[in-house]
């Protein structure tokens, strides 16, 4: 973008050349066979991004959303499963423990998950709570100098993988009686259920988190009790807006693929870039992404100074991972029988992009959000 | 008379064919003996004149047969789609022996049928094809490789489009290939999107001789039979689409009813109301369109830019309610613990194969044309 500051510009860069050497070779095969590049996921810690949003006194790049959005627009061209799970991490982990967390906390946690040493997790979601999640009712319950939890957290991103979890719990009876909890693997009463077999996004680990009376000290609540819905929905906004730029690299890997193929696929004794129905395909999603890419950087740079709100996160949400899914569809029938093919990659682009309209929040909820926020507004502008 | 027909196959496909479609999916299996036993039925061959072991009915009663297969399973109607439409044309194209050789093995469902035109270089542009079947003592000399054949490695009889005269549409004649001919192979199963459970081979013929009395028809006859195989099979992949998009309306809607946000159903929320309710105007709008084209056909109206028109817009709505249908489920609907995935994987090669979209545009730009012109 033009936009872009030397220090965004080199850190595009650093990771394209990132994603072309470390997940390109395996991402087919990490697809086919549902595994997760642990290998790559660790060395993105040697290109400084595994705690993007954190301090640097933690190991952090201190960087904020356009950054963020960068990365996940650079490895979404490429690997969107390992994009989504390097979010799940350094977004919905880390960013959280870094905004919510104590000192000593985050002194605690933070080294290890920006080394690459442990991996992050955050559990929101559970089998009946979806789209609602303010509703959410796994329990923690204060018993001496612990609390109890119990309860299942469903469709959780690095799940099996993950060392640290960022946990939402009901601790009161109101709706909004929500706290969170930093939890360890291995606490005793805390398990991971089974794996969770996807359409897409198949080399990003999904599982369950499963809460039998864990055990889990005083010292990992977050904050103070019932404080979360507000943490839960200042975090929803960053991670909305970093995964559209998922997205966005999708449908910009699938434009380039389509006018590399209309410039060689030859029928009827021309290219076929030399039809207009071809043309239009090319020429409408070109113009479609160029666009998206230009409203998602400046939700991104307004974000970085502080121009907040949830409305604009959910329309970025909205209409980028929407016009993603168009585009994969077309660059596929551009493609034709090639395209449907898993030894191509288009296929998977688009088995991966369904996800994007429907985690971090459906498209429906989005709508549900901005309309709220148009209503409340009334003409006033 | 259809509900008679159909009624019998969807107890079968509901509680025979769908309990292993999930697990087969995931290993690309393909039954043979559910093939059988949809031909037992009778629904292998039901276009067909009843001397041949056929049913003697008619598009419309096949598109009804279809649609309801692919409420269950695209690729098993896939299948049984392109089996009949290698019977028709056998038998419009074929001689007494030839017919007589070849249909009762294929209406009855013991074994499949298959139709080999498109090639690595040439798809869309069917005409530009390469392989070659040169005339030699005892017959035909076939050389090449045919890509992305639906039933290869699993039919028994494939017509295969072969060159035997100059460049162009003229230069192209048929044969009646039979597996296991000596110099004729299968290249690498292909792994697809979708269709998994129809598997999709390379055919490589290498000095494959052929009798020359399994020629269809006369030399440079190829292409003719060819766009008829492609008139019929614009009609039963748009009844195919009709019915994946109907299952997956039924699907969404069922869950819709169900599943609670909020504190209530999901389908209490206009939100979803509103893409329920276009999914089915969609949906309905299709079937009519496909039931039409196929009257016409069997009112013997070949009416090209119907069928076109049908196949376009019952394969894109195919498309798009297939993905509202995952949408409406959320997280469970793009998971393979339902059904839903599937059908949306399924969908998308709908819109390109039996002629893309694309081509099916030009045809009914085409005969706009012709229409006003």
């Amino acid at each position: 973008m033009w936009f872009f500051n030397d220090e965004e510009k080199e850190l595009q860069k650093i990771c394209r050349q990132f994603a072309e050497k470390e997940l390109a070779p395996k991402a087919a095969h990490h697809d086919e066979a549902e595994t997760f590049n642990l290998a790559a996921f660790r060395k993105m810690a040697d290109i400084g991004i595994l705690g993007i949003t954190a301090d640097p006194e933690y190991g952090g790049a201190g960087l904020g959303a356009t950054a963020a959005t960068i990365a996940m627009e650079e490895f979404g061209r490429i690997c969107a499963s390992s994009t989504l799970s390097y979010l799940a991490h350094s977004i919905l982990c880390v960013n959280n423990i870094q905004n919510n967390a104590s000192d000593e906390q985050k002194a605690k946690y933070l080294p290890k998950l920006i080394s690459g040493e442990h991996i992050g997790c955050m559990g929101m979601s559970e089998p009946e709570y979806g789209s609602d999640a303010v509703g959410i009712q796994t329990k923690a319950q204060a018993e001496g100098d612990h609390y109890v939890i119990n309860g299942t957290k469903m469709w959780i991103t690095n799940a099996q993988y993950a060392d640290i979890a960022y946990v939402y719990t009901r601790t009161g009876s109101e709706k909004k009686n929500l706290s969170t909890f930093i939890v360890e693997k291995g606490t005793s009463g805390f398990s991971v259920g089974k794996p969770i077999h996807k359409m897409g996004m198949r080399a990003s680990p999904t599982g369950e988190l499963v809460f039998e009376n864990a055990k889990v000290s005083k010292k990992n609540l977050v904050g103070n009790v019932g404080d979360s819905v507000y943490h839960m929905m200042k975090n929803l906004e960053l991670e909305r807006i970093t995964i559209a730029g998922i997205s966005l690299g999708i449908a910009e890997a699938c434009v380039a693929q389509c006018i590399k193929y209309s410039n060689e696929r030859k029928q009827f004794g021309k290219t076929i870039g030399n039809f207009q129905l071809i043309q239009k395909m090319i020429a409408e999603m070109s113009t479609e992404t160029a666009m998206m890419r230009h409203f998602l950087y400046s939700v991104c740079k307004q974000y970085d100074q502080g121009i907040k709100g949830p409305m604009v996160a959910a329309q970025v949400k909205l209409a980028l991972p929407k016009m993603a899914t168009k585009i994969a569809l077309d660059a596929i029938q551009l493609h034709g029988g090639y395209g449907y093919s898993r030894e191509f990659f288009l296929e998977r682009y688009l088995r991966d992009n369904k996800l994007m309209e429907i985690g971090a929040g459906t498209n429906e909820v989005m709508i549900m959000i901005i309309a709220k926020d148009l209503l409340a507004q009334g003409m006033e502008r | 008379m259809i509900a008679e027909l159909c009624a019998p196959l969807k107890k079968f496909c509901r509680e025979k064919m769908e309990p292993s479609l999930e697990h087969d999916d995931h290993d690309e299996k393909f039954r043979m003996d559910i093939f059988n036993q949809l031909g037992d039925l009778g629904h292998t061959g039901l276009t067909l004149p009843e001397e041949f072991g056929g049913a003697g009915l008619g598009y419309v009663e096949l598109a009804a047969s279809l649609e309801e297969m692919a409420k269950t399973s695209v690729s098993y109607a896939v299948t049984v789609s392109v089996s009949t439409m290698v019977q028709a044309i056998l038998n419009e194209f074929g001689n007494a022996t030839q017919k007589q050789k070849y249909l009762p093995h294929l209406t009855s469902g013991k074994g499949i049928g298959a139709f080999a035109l498109s090639e690595s270089s040439s798809g869309s542009d069917a005409a530009a094809l390469k392989t070659t079947a040169k005339k030699v003592d005892g017959g035909y000399l076939l050389n090449g490789n045919k890509m992305w054949i639906t039933s290869g490695g699993i039919a028994s009889t494939y017509i295969v489009m072969a060159r035997t005269g100059a460049e162009g549409a003229k230069g192209i004649s048929a044969f009646i290939v039979s597996d296991g001919t000596p110099g004729f192979s299968f290249g690498k199963k292909e792994k697809k999107m979708g269709w998994k459970i129809s598997p999709t081979r390379e055919l490589i013929f290498n000095n494959c001789l052929i009798p020359a009395e399994n020629l269809l028809q006369n030399e440079g006859d190829g292409f003719k039979i060819a766009m008829a195989a492609l008139d019929r099979g614009r009609i039963t992949i748009g009844a195919i689409a009709v019915g994946l998009s109907e299952r997956a309306l039924e699907e969404a809607s069922k869950y819709a009813l169900i599943r609670q946000q909020f504190g209530k159903a999901i389908f209490e929320f206009q939100g979803l109301q509103f893409m329920l309710a276009d999914m089915a105007i969609e949906t309905m709008a299709s079937r009519l369109l496909v039931q039409e084209a196929a009257r016409n056909y069997d009112l013997g109206i070949k009416d090209i830019k119907l069928a076109s028109m049908a196949k376009c817009k019952a394969t894109d709505t195919a498309m798009k309610v297939t993905t509202d249908a995952v949408q409406v489920l959320g997280g469970v609907g793009y998971t393979s613990e339902f059904p839903l995935e599937r059908y949306m994987r399924d969908a998308k090669v709908l819109q390109i194969v039996e002629g893309t979209n694309q081509i099916q545009r030009v045809v009914i730009a085409r005969k706009l044309k012709d229409l006003y012109a």
